[in-house]
């Protein structure tokens, strides 16, 4: 008995305890009033259903807003690296001519051997005093490619080291020029030996560097890079490379084509959304102020300063091209996919237009040297600065803490609905809204075929083209690139004529059904936007500002076809074909509906191809991740 | 392009004290004495010699600081006496060798050996450590200069202007000291010092493709004299003929006589130049060492050495990684067994099971091994393993490793430049193509000393892999701060408001007894027998 009372006066004290709080939640700190308060909690509750809807809309409409703005409020940028500041260093080379000649000497040769001449550059690497090396490789691919007109893929990679004097191979800096058919690239090679010849003659190289000419461009790059690393991610077949260098600390691609140029563009977006530090960029932007040449970014020239329409319009144009291209995933030049490796790496193009100022190639070598002398003075890798940010112009930045609130916003959409179904859910469970449905009591089975076909679709979407191209090949007179993007669109078709009546097989659905499912779609929505905001902010974004509204929005009932124009318009495949509009729109080089067409078709090719030959995840996402969640929305809306 | 000075000179003694000092220098002749070292081997290295490119290294050693001794039996506390031994060491070569302590210091069993005169081989006597990141500059050189018994105000010394050493593309100094035979009865003992030097220089941008190569041209100075303490002062110049062609070169002025020996394996052809005759200073009072080639050089690299090895670090990422070593034995016909020793810092966690040794495609089974794991802070991870590499070959090693996450406090200052691995040692009994004579070593004491063979068909090579640089997960130094302040926040109110959650007891509250008027009503209901509102 005693034990029994013993608690008595304790519980008396809380009780007069919490009896004298309730009166005055607000001594309490606010989440805990409201979590342990049922007074509040019910009253919050009441609220946010009451409210959902312009809540929703309100906290949508923010995000965007939120997004658009931050071209007009970007900082600039600065250099964040101690090694690499303040103190420039001078350069002293003059490679045009010498570029050129051995340009001319270079295409020569390709044309007699009609490939690569790799003998050629060798010897030519090895008379500049390199240490050369080749590797071979060669790779099949999963289907013909078109757009570069190949499937059997064989090539070998010449690359020469520039041994630093008294350093012992631990670090180095690479310079690589993507070698391609026909004449492209061929001064950027002329421009890489004279460089090479330059720098060999130095003192100060601390750092091993690595002149690197690979063939077939992207494909060569990666060989080099799978056999650099010793490993094999993508079923490469290449020879060792016989010659190392310790860690690339960094990496600069080169393109170019013409003997002069007008400007150089400069490639950021990698594989998978990732890109640079932001301190390689501002290095590369300080020596374009430095030694007067024009630089660009995505082909935009920098905003005029101070703030203006014209000028915020360009910086939304350039940031949205930024964007589009890191949502696509794919590597946005040789750089790309170096920065999986952890290997800061950019992309200059030198473009040759109709501008009157032309420079000559000495210009851009001395960008690289310079760039390349900075980089030698590095103590550290590059860490200093951003990993993770946008760019409105080459001067200015939006880093990751400015952004990540609009996707932020977007997914308090999601939060807000999933709340508001939940809450109706249980309340339903509780009796006090409309009457519980009797068949709602058997269990969450019903659930699972809408699941497991939304599911298979997406797996069949993202399994078979690929691995039915022979089939197709055979019933069907198209051939396998043809036969690979057809399924494609014909599997993601079908799929959405295939799975809205399944819940009926199993008894269940009714109220509680799609509202169930639903809750369950905006979850696995938000838990994948989430993860990708991470992951690729621009995806994450670009996704989430499609699908967040028909998620939000969608309902069975009432009048289906304003809802279903909606899901239709934002299915992942449809915003992919507006993608690419908005694209050409960007460059103010509108596309007529045939072209983006034609576009698109090779977008989905190259997105396929991409994966199988460079890792890149843009394709399984969207197969096995967006693609279902949108399926099972599209099952909510046709719930019977 | 390589010149290897060697000074040597011999001290009696008296039980393996250093007895006087005219010439051994006193610092070392005492720390010998005071600690019980038999045999000591230090080498301040900068950069990485090439042996694909360059040839056999004359001497041996890996990029930064290297340092092994074999103690005295009578030594009790080995490890007490090493770390005493690297601090004075440190002091006197102004290296930051008193960083070895037990974390980089290993007890090889089989891939070092006296040198010297020894009764037994217990390797517990023997300390061996690698400081891969040391950085070898002048003041290193000044203290090793002071050593030589002229310092370098006489003699061969006089070319070491250090200006001139750090310009260059590999920088090597050694000390050796060891007990040996005092003559060939071997009753007595004397101590041998040893110092050595080891430069390469690169004339491929100054020279604009001529390997053409002068002392004044590599040293700025010519020498003039020989120092007056000196027995024998010599140097050699190798005017080896390739492909059998001869009059390819010349030196000039003339030698004073020509020496050939059968040096790792090869006939080398040496011009001497012997400072102590009085026929080389009759002509010009100072000796300016020239070799021209007569006709330009085409592209005829260095033959490929018969052993060769690469080391890597295969992977990416930060959480695993793959260490790497290919051996290459380009002997046309014979195979031989090689001893790689790997020292491996702790923070590195190998997994031994992943460890495979791969030749042509089939697993080489090594016929011995010997590992000691690595512990936490205190020891690295030693692998010694005895492979036979068969000829005409490559052999793949690959060994598997997990990064560890380190304290906060135990990064260095720049963490992100990565950390380093030592150089892996290989040691050989390599085959020779051309047939060799046993040397005789009172004729010739520096080839012998420099180049032993063990008998006439093989000589012995120490190669260094390359020492690795590794990236570990290094938090982010600059936000402490943020980190403090966003901790200190979810904890205030998410764990502030769940601890309440969970702890409060819940009722249900009587609803309240409401005001003076449904107070009274509810009296008077009690008394009609009716329910409280």
């Amino acid at each position: 008995m005693s034990l029994c009372s013993a608690p008595r006066p304790g519980r008396a004290l809380r009780q007069r305890l919490s009896g004298l709080a309730r009166p005055c939640p607000a001594a309490h700190p606010p989440a805990m009033g409201l979590l342990s308060d049922p007074q509040c909690r019910r009253a919050l509750a009441r609220l946010l259903l009451r409210l959902n809807t312009p809540l929703c809309v309100l906290s949508y409409l923010a995000g965007l807003t939120w997004f658009l703005l931050l071209p007009a409020l970007a900082p600039r940028t600065y250099l964040s690296e101690n090694a690499m500041g303040s103190t420039m260093v001078g350069e002293g080379s003059d490679l045009g001519p010498r570029a050129l000649a051995l340009a001319r000497d270079f295409g020569a040769h390709k044309r007699k051997v009609g490939g690569m001449p790799v003998e050629w550059l060798e010897q030519t690497m090895f008379q500049l005093g390199l240490e050369v090396h080749r590797q071979p490789f060669s790779r099949t691919l999963p289907f013909p490619d078109e757009a570069h007109e190949r499937y059997l893929v064989r090539g070998t990679n010449v690359f020469g080291v520039l041994r630093a004097p008294r350093a012992a191979s631990t670090e180095a800096l690479l310079l690589l020029v993507p070698g391609s058919e026909g004449s492209k690239n061929n001064q950027a090679v002329g421009l890489l030996l004279a460089l090479a010849g330059y720098c060999r003659g130095q003192v100060y190289w601390a750092k091993d560097l690595i002149f690197l000419v690979t063939e077939h461009d992207l494909l060569g790059t990666q060989a080099w890079l799978e056999a650099y690393h010793d490993v094999n991610l993508t079923g490469i077949h290449s020879g060792g490379v016989p010659g190392r260098a310790g860690a690339i600390q960094a990496a600069l691609a080169l393109e170019l084509s013409s003997d002069v140029l007008t400007s150089v563009d400069v490639a950021v977006e990698g594989l998978n959304g990732q890109v640079p530090n932001l301190d390689l960029l501002t290095l590369f932007h300080s020596f374009c102020l430095k030694s007067g040449l024009l630089c660009t970014f995505q082909g935009k020239l920098p905003p005029p300063e101070g703030p203006s329409g014209p000028g915020y319009a360009q910086s939304l144009r350039t940031m949205g091209l930024m964007v589009l291209g890191q949502a696509g995933g794919g590597p946005g030049g040789a750089h790309g996919l170096f920065l999986r490796f952890r290997i800061e790496a950019l992309t200059l193009r030198g473009i040759n237009s109709f501008r009157q100022h032309k420079f000559h190639l000495g210009a851009l070598g001395r960008t690289l040297e310079g760039m390349f002398r900075k980089l030698n003075n590095l103590l550290e890798r590059l860490h200093q600065s951003y990993f993770l940010y946008l760019l409105p112009s080459l001067s200015r930045f939006v880093s990751i803490g400015s952004y990540m609130p609009a996707l932020g916003l977007l997914l308090l959409v999601l939060a807000l609905r999933a709340l508001d179904l939940w809450m109706r859910l249980s309340r339903s469970d509780e009796g006090e809204g409309d009457p519980p449905p009797e068949e709602a009591r058997g269990g969450l089975l019903w659930l699972l075929p809408p699941i497991l076909v939304s599911g298979g679709a997406g797996a069949a979407l993202y399994l078979l083209p690929v691995r039915g191209q022979a089939v197709a090949t055979q019933h069907f007179p198209v051939g396998e690139a043809e036969a690979v993007v057809l399924a494609l669109i014909g599997i993601y078709v079908a799929g959405m004529a295939l799975p809205h009546s399944t819940h009926r097989a199993l008894s269940g659905g009714g109220q509680r059904g799609w509202m169930t499912l639903k809750l369950l779609a905006l979850l696995a929505l938000a838990l994948l936007l989430t993860c990708l905001a991470l992951l690729n902010f621009s995806l994450g974004f670009l996704l989430g500002a499609t699908l967040v509204p028909p998620a939000a929005a969608v309902r069975p009932g009432g009048s289906r076809l304003p809802l279903a124009v909606l899901l239709v318009l934002t299915t992942p495949g449809l915003s992919l074909f507006l993608a690419v509009l908005l694209e050409r729109e960007l460059l103010e080089a509108p596309a007529g509906l045939g072209e983006a067409w034609q576009r698109f078709l090779g977008a989905l090719g190259q997105g396929l191809l991409q994966e199988h030959l460079h890792g890149a995840h843009l394709s399984p996402l969207l197969c096995l991740g967006a693609y279902p969640c949108w399926l099972l929305l599209w099952n909510v809306l046709f719930w019977k | 392009m390589t010149q290897a000075g060697c000074v040597r000179w011999r001290r009696q003694r008296q039980c393996w004290q250093v007895s006087h000092y005219r010439l051994f220098p006193k610092a070392l002749g005492r720390l010998v004495a005071a600690l019980g070292v038999r045999e000591l081997h230090l080498a301040l290295t900068q950069g990485f010699w090439r042996t694909r490119y360059w040839g056999q290294p004359p001497l041996q050693a890996p990029a930064g600081a290297e340092l092994w001794v074999w103690f005295q039996p009578t030594v009790t506390d080995v490890d007490k006496a090493w770390k005493e031994l690297s601090n004075i060491l440190s002091g006197i070569f102004c290296a930051s060798l008193n960083f070895i302590d037990s974390t980089n210091t290993v007890i090889p069993t089989a891939s070092f050996k006296p040198l010297g005169l020894a009764n037994g081989t217990d390797h517990h006597l023997l300390r061996y450590a690698v400081l891969p990141r040391e950085v070898v500059c002048t003041e290193n050189l000044t203290p090793w200069k002071k050593l030589l018994p002229c310092g370098s105000k006489a003699g061969l010394a006089v070319l070491l202007k250090a200006e001139r050493l750090f310009h260059s593309s590999y920088h090597s100094q050694a000390v050796h000291i060891r007990p040996i035979c005092r003559d060939a009865s071997c009753l007595a003992v004397s101590w041998e010092l040893r110092q050595t030097l080891t430069v390469v220089f690169d004339f491929f941008s100054s020279g604009q493709g001529k390997k053409d190569w002068s002392l004044f041209k590599m040293f700025s100075r010519t020498l003039t004299d020989t120092c007056p303490l000196a027995s024998q002062s010599k140097v050699y110049v190798d005017i080896s003929p390739k492909n059998k062609e001869k009059e390819l070169l010349e030196v000039s002025p003339p030698p004073t006589s020509v020496h050939e020996a059968i040096v790792q394996g090869e006939k080398k052809t040496y011009a001497v130049y012997d400072l102590l005759s009085p026929l080389l200073f009759n002509t010009s009072r100072s000796l300016n060492v020239q070799l021209k080639w007569k006709r330009p050089q085409d592209s005829s690299e260095m033959p490929i050495p018969t052993l060769h090895a690469q080391r890597y670090v295969a992977g990416y990422g930060l959480q695993t990684g793959e260490i790497c070593t290919l051996i290459y034995n380009t002997h046309p016909y014979r195979a031989f067994p090689v001893i790689l020793l790997e020292t491996v810092p702790w923070y590195l966690r190998l997994y031994v099971h992943t460890l495979t040794i791969i030749t042509k495609g089939k697993e080489n089974k090594p016929s011995y091994i010997h590992y000691q794991p690595a512990q936490d802070r205190r020891r690295p991870h030693l692998l010694e393993m005895l492979i036979q590499l068969p000829a005409n070959s490559v052999t793949k090693i690959t060994i598997q490793f997990e990064r560890a996450l380190l304290k906060w406090t135990e990064y260095p200052p720049d963490p992100n430049h990565g950390f380093y691995v030592g150089s892996s040692v290989l040691s050989a009994l390599v085959p020779s193509v051309t047939a060799m004579k046993d040397m005789d070593v009172e004729q010739s004491p520096l080839f012998a000393s420099l180049f032993p063979s063990s008998d006439g068909s093989s000589y012995f090579v120490r190669l260094y892999t390359e020492p690795l640089l590794v990236n570990l997960p290094t938090p982010d130094f600059s936000m402490p701060y943020n980190v403090i302040c966003l901790t200190c926040t979810v904890v205030a109110v998410c764990y502030g408001s769940f601890y309440n959650l969970l702890t409060r007891t819940f009722h249900v509250e009587e609803p309240s007894r409401g005001g003076l008027a449904k107070r009274l009503a509810n009296v008077i209901r009690k008394f009609r027998g009716v329910p409280p509102l």
